[in-house]
C-alpha cells in the first residue's frame, strides 16, 4: 500500500495528499467551509451479561488485559498524555505486542514525550506502522527522516476528538492509566499516589474505543470518586506497582521566564491588551505553559488587581501561577485541560472552582459549539509566522518536525488571539516569507507582540484604531520581518525533498498541508 | 607565531557565537567546513563571509572550520579574523560597512542613569540588550573578559560598535587597565565609541596617558568627534585623589566609583548599609560636582532583589549620585524610575520655574514664591528637576502651556 497517493492543491495553496493509508481524506476547503454529514461512528453494542456479575474486572497483568482485548496486527491502540514527560504505559503496551509477534499497529496517542523514544524500535522493526498523533523530540526527528512506514498524521486535540467521533480513526483498543480507579474500570486523575490532575483526553477514547483498558496503581473500592472516566465504558482493570511519575507532568516550560527579553514582550502583550481593551471586569483568557505565557497571566493578574477586576474564567493548563489568581479571587473559575505542576492537581482535587474540561467540551468541531470560542484573549506561540500571519507550530525553520499541534489549532477560534514571540531565535528569523508547514490560516491570528515591535493583523481594524496614539510600538508585520533581516540577515530558502512524511490536519478534519522528509 | 588560531565559543550553552580554527597551510587550497544549527538557512551567508575574509588577508591556502550557534555575520567576521590574526601578522583590519546610526555623537551632559555592563567576548547578550533602553551600553574588555579571551574580545568589541544596533544608548567601552587599555583603544576609537570608561584610576596622570592616546588615534584617523571619559575610581588612593582626575581632561563628562575593588584595598566587607564606603561616595559625588561633571554609582550586584535595588537607588540619589551601573536589563527600569524625580519635587520645581519666568519677564533682578526670596542655584536645580522630569517621562515637555 502507499503512503499517500493523489496529490491536489488546497484552498490554502498546499499541495497535500487525498489517499492516506489507503483511506480517503478532504483537503482543506477554507475556515469553517467544510460541513461533515451523516452520523457520529459508534463502537459495538455492549452487554451487561458478557460481563463479571460481581462488576469486578480486574485481570492480572495488562499482557493478559491486551490478549482479552483480541489485540491483533492493524489494531489501532490508543494513549493518553495526561502523565506528559512521566507515562510509563505506552512502552510496555508495544514491548507487549513486540513481544507476541504482533505488526502493523496504528498508535493513536493524544501526545507524544521524548520519554517514549524507545517505540522507534518498533517503528523500525514493523510492529508500529505509523503514529498519528504529535511527535515531539526524538519521534519527530526519526518521522522527519523518514523513518516510518505509514504516513503519520497529526491533529489537534480537538480533531482527534473529531476523528474519533465521526469514524475518520476507530480505536480498537484504549488503554488509559489512571492514578485511581476501582475494580468496575471507575477512574480518576486527581487522588493516588500518580495524581496528574484530569484524564480528558481519555474521556472520547473510553466513550468510542471498542475495547477499554483501565491501568491503575491505586484501586480503591467502589465507587472510585470523582469517576472523571467512567467504568461503564472500561472493559478490563489491570492493577500496576507504578502507572505514571507525576513529578514528570512539571517540564521546563512551566517556569516564569527570567529571560529579560521574555519578559518584555510579556509585558508589551499585556499592555498591548490593556490599551486595546480586551481586558475588563469579567473577561476570560487562556494562556499555556511557557514560560512568556505564564509572565503574561501574571500581568494580566496586576492589571485586574489595579482596577479590582476579576476575570469570569481562564481556560489553561493550570499550573501554581493560575491557581494563586483562583485563590487570590482574581479570577472566578478555572476550566482545565490539562494539569501542568502538582499545584494545579491540587487545586483541581480541592477546590470546586477548579474544573476538569475535556477536548469535547473545549475544542471539539462537531459539537454545537465549544468552550475555545467563548475565550476572550488567547496567548499562543509559533515556530514560524508569514508575512500573511500565517503559523507554523510543529516544524522548525530547518524543517524538522518538533512539536505536537495540542490545543493550538482550537484556541483560535477565541475572540483575539496573540501571539508572543521573538522576533528571532538563535538567528533565526520567525516572520518569514512563507511558514515551512502551514498549521494556522493568518485570519485566525490578530496580533504578534515581539520585542522589538507589535503587528496588528489588518483584517483587525478595531486594534489598530483602539491602540493608536496610545504609545504602543506598533509596526506592520512586512517592517518586522526586515528588522529582524537586518540584524540576522536574509535567509536562504531550505531544500526538503518531495517526499511527504507527515500530513497535518485543521479542525475539521480536512487536511491543512503536507511536511516533507529532510535531506540529509 | 602559533600554526594554528582558535577564537570564540562552543560549548552547549552558547547562543549567537561561534568557535573558529584556523591553520594556515602551505598547499591544498582552502578547505572551509561548517557545522552550524543555522546552516540550512545560512549556511551559504557564513561560507561566503568566510571567502571573503580569507581572500581579504590574501590566505590561499588553509583549514577553517567554524562550529557555529547562530552567530551573526560580524560576530563570525570577528572569530575569524582573531583566529587568523593569531596565526598571521597583519596591520589589515576586515570591517564589514557600519551601521549608520552608529555614527551618532553624544554631549558631554547627556542622562547617564543606567549604563549595562556585557562582556566583550559574549556576543549572545549584545543583540538584544538595546532594547530594554539603558542611557548606555557598555562593552567590557576589562573584568568580564578572560584574561586567555583579550585578544579575540577586542575584534567582537570593535565589529560591535560597527555593526550592533544600540537602539540609541551611548555607545560605551571599558578598557582594561594600564598598558593593555592604552593598546585596546586601536580598537575602539576609529569606530565611533562615544565614552570610554578608564577602570582603576588613581591619579591625573593614568587618565591623562589615555586621552594622549585617544588623541593621537584621532589625529591619525582624522576624526572631529567628543570621545566622553568616565574614570572609575576603585582604590584609596583613587578616592584621595578624585577632584584632580575630574579635572584631567576637558573631555572627562562623569566618575564612577567602583566598590567592589575599593572594599578589597580598604580590606572590608561590602555591606548592604554601605557605611564602609560612605565617605568615598561623599567624596566622588563632591569632587565631581566641583569639577563640574556627573557623578556615578557602582552597580548593585543582586539581581533578584529589586527592591533592594530601589532603596539603593533612593540612597545614591540622596548623595547626590546621576546614575549607577547595571549588570542586569531588569534593573535599568527600576533605576530611571528611582532616579526620577518624585512628585512633591516636580511640584515645587514647577512653581520655582515659573515664578523665575515671570520674574525674567517682567524684569525682576528677584525671583520670589510667595513671600520667599529664592536663589540662583535654587533657581538652577529647579530646572534640573524639570528637564529630569521630562527624561524620565514623569512630566510633558509642553507642561508650561497646559
Amino acid at each position: 500500500m502507499k503512503k499517500y497517493d493523489k496529490l491536489v492543491t488546497n484552498a490554502a495553496g498546499r499541495i497535500v495528499p487525498t489517499i492516506i493509508n489507503g483511506e480517503e481524506h478532504i483537503p482543506f476547503k477554507g475556515v469553517g467551509k467544510h460541513r461533515p454529514t451523516g452520523r457520529r461512528y459508534g463502537p459495538k453494542l455492549a452487554s451487561c451479561a458478557d460481563y463479571p456479575d460481581d462488576g469486578n474486572k480486574e485481570v492480572e497483568s495488562l499482557k493478559v488485559a491486551l490478549q482479552k482485548a483480541g489485540l491483533k496486527d492493524g489494531m489501532t491502540i490508543s494513549t493518553h498524555h495526561h502523565f506528559r514527560n512521566g507515562d510509563l504505559i505506552a512502552n510496555q503496551i508495544f514491548d507487549i505486542a513486540h513481544e507476541l509477534g504482533i505488526k502493523e499497529l496504528r498508535w493513536y496517542p493524544s501526545a507524544s514525550f521524548p520519554c517514549q523514544e524507545g517505540l522507534i524500535k518498533y517503528l523500525e522493526d514493523g510492529t508500529i506502522n505509523r503514529i498519528e498523533g504529535s511527535m515531539n523530540g526524538p519521534l519527530g526527528k526519526f518521522t522527519s527522516e523518514g523513518g516510518m512506514k505509514g504516513l503519520s498524521i497529526l491533529r489537534s486535540h480537538g480533531g482527534r476528538y473529531q476523528a474519533i467521533q465521526d469514524g475518520e480513526v476507530k480505536i480498537d483498543i484504549a488503554v488509559i492509566a489512571a492514578p485511581t480507579a476501582d475494580f468496575f474500570g471507575n477512574a480518576n486523575g486527581v487522588n493516588g499516589d500518580a495524581a496528574c490532575g484530569l484524564l480528558g483526553f481519555a474521556l472520547g477514547d473510553s466513550q468510542y474505543a471498542e475495547r477499554v483498558i483501565v491501568v491503575t496503581d491505586n484501586l480503591v473500592p467502589f465507587p472510585c470518586v470523582p469517576w472523571q472516566i467512567n467504568g461503564n465504558y472500561v472493559d478490563y482493570v489491570v492493577k500496576v506497582d507504578k502507572v505514571g511519575l507525576p513529578e514528570r507532568i512539571i517540564s521546563g516550560t512551566t517556569e516564569i521566564t527570567k529571560s529579560p527579553d521574555r519578559l518584555l514582550i510579556a509585558e508589551l502583550t499585556a499592555e498591548f491588551c490593556e490599551k486595546a481593551g480586551l481586558i475588563y471586569d469579567g473577561f476570560s483568557y487562556q494562556a499555556g505553559a511557557g514560560g512568556t505565557a505564564l509572565s503574561i497571566g501574571n500581568y494580566f493578574g496586576d492589571i485586574l488587581r489595579k482596577n479590582n477586576w476579576k476575570a469570569r474564567f481562564i481556560r489553561a493548563g493550570s499550573n501554581q501561577y493560575p491557581v494563586e489568581l483562583l485563590e487570590e479571587g482574581l479570577v472566578e473559575y478555572i476550566l482545565d485541560g490539562q494539569t501542568f505542576d502538582l499545584e494545579g492537581v491540587r487545586s483541581m482535587r480541592e477546590n470546586p472552582n477548579h474544573l476538569d474540561t475535556s477536548p469535547f467540551t473545549s475544542y471539539n468541531y462537531h459539537s454545537k459549539g465549544n468552550f475555545a470560542q467563548l475565550v476572550d484573549i488567547v496567548v499562543l506561540g509559533a515556530t514560524e509566522v508569514d508575512v500573511n500571519f500565517n503559523a507554523n507550530v510543529v516544524t522548525h525553520s530547518d524543517g524538522y518536525l518538533l512539536h505536537g499541534i495540542g490545543g493550538w489549532q482550537n484556541c483560535l477560534a477565541a475572540k483575539t488571539t496573540i501571539m508572543p514571540i521573538p522576533l528571532f531565535r538563535d538567528r533565526i528569523p520567525v516572520i518569514r516569507d512563507e511558514v515551512t508547514t502551514l498549521c494556522a490560516p493568518g485570519e485566525m491570528i490578530d496580533v504578534i507582540v515581539t520585542e522589538r515591535g507589535i503587528a496588528i493583523n489588518p483584517l483587525r481594524q478595531d486594534l489598530i484604531e483602539k491602540t493608536k496614539g496610545m504609545g504602543l510600538p506598533i509596526k506592520t508585520i512586512q517592517e518586522l520581518k526586515e528588522e529582524a533581516e537586518a540584524i540576522c540577515g536574509v535567509p536562504e530558502k531550505i531544500e526538503l525533498s518531495d517526499e511527504i512524511v507527515s500530513v497535518i490536519k485543521w479542525v475539521d478534519g480536512t487536511v491543512i498541508d503536507s511536511v516533507r522528509k529532510v535531506i540529509l | 607565531m602559533q600554526k594554528i588560531g582558535i577564537a570564540g565559543n562552543h560549548d552547549a550553552g552558547t547562543k549567537s557565537d561561534c568557535m573558529v580554527h584556523f591553520e594556515l597551510l602551505t598547499e591544498g587550497g582552502l578547505n572551509i567546513e561548517i557545522k552550524s544549527k543555522v546552516k540550512v538557512i545560512y549556511g551559504k551567508t557564513i561560507l561566503k563571509l568566510a571567502h571573503e575574509i580569507l581572500s581579504y588577508f590574501g590566505i590561499e591556502n588553509a583549514k577553517l572550520i567554524i562550529e557555529d550557534s547562530g552567530a551573526v555575520d560580524f560576530v563570525i567576521a570577528a572569530r575569524i579574523e582573531a583566529a587568523i590574526k593569531m596565526v598571521i601578522d597583519t596591520d589589515k583590519e576586515f570591517l564589514l560597512p557600519a551601521l549608520e546610526e552608529n555614527h551618532n555623537t553624544t554631549k558631554k551632559d547627556d542622562f547617564r542613569f543606567s549604563r549595562l555592563y556585557l562582556p566583550g567576548n559574549s556576543p549572545k547578550l549584545m543583540l538584544n540588550a538595546g532594547i530594554h533602553k539603558p542611557n548606555g551600553l557598555i562593552l567590557d574588555l576589562e573584568d568580564a573578559v578572560a584574561p586567555t579571551k583579550k585578544f579575540e574580545a577586542r575584534f567582537v568589541v570593535r565589529n560591535a560598535l560597527r555593526n550592533l544596533n544600540f537602539y540609541g544608548a551611548e555607545r560605551m567601552v571599558r578598557i582594561n587597565q594600564g598598558k593593555r587599555g592604552i593598546e585596546d583603544l586601536d580598537f575602539i576609537i576609529p569606530h565611533y565609541a562615544n565614552l570610554i570608561l578608564v577602570p582603576k584610576c588613581e591619579s591625573a596622570k593614568d587618565l591623562q596617558a589615555v586621552n594622549n592616546k585617544i588623541e593621537d588615534i584621532k589625529k591619525k584617523y582624522k576624526l572631529e568627534h567628543d570621545v566622553w571619559l568616565m574614570p572609575i575610581i576603585e582604590s584609596a588612593k583613587g578616592v584621595m585623589h578624585a577632584y584632580e582626575i575630574a579635572q584631567a581632561c576637558s573631555n572627562v563628562s562623569s566618575m564612577a566609583i567602583g566598590l567592589e575593588d575599593y572594599t578589597a584595598d580598604l580590606g572590608t566587607m561590602r555591606t548592604k548599609a554601605g557605611t564602609e564606603s560612605l565617605f568615598a561616595r561623599n567624596m566622588i559625588v563632591t569632587a565631581a560636582i566641583a569639577a563640574g561633571i556627573q557623578a556615578i554609582d557602582s552597580v548593585f550586584s543582586d539581581v533578584g532583589d529589586m527592591e533592594g535595588l530601589a532603596e539603593n537607588v533612593r540612597t545614591s540619589k540622596g548623595l547626590g549620585f546621576n546614575g549607577m551601573g547595571c549588570i542586569h536589563p531588569r534593573q535599568i527600569r527600576v533605576i530611571h524610575d528611582n532616579f526620577a524625580p518624585e512628585q512633591v519635587e516636580i511640584e515645587k520645581a514647577k512653581k520655582i520655574v515659573i515664578a523665575f519666568n515671570e520674574a525674567t519677564e517682567k524684569g525682576l533682578g528677584v525671583v520670589s514664591l510667595g513671600s520667599k526670596m529664592i536663589d540662583a542655584p535654587v533657581v538652577k536645580r529647579a530646572q534640573n528637576t524639570i528637564t529630569l522630569a521630562i527624561n524620565t517621562g514623569k512630566l510633558c515637555s509642553n507642561w508650561l502651556d497646559n
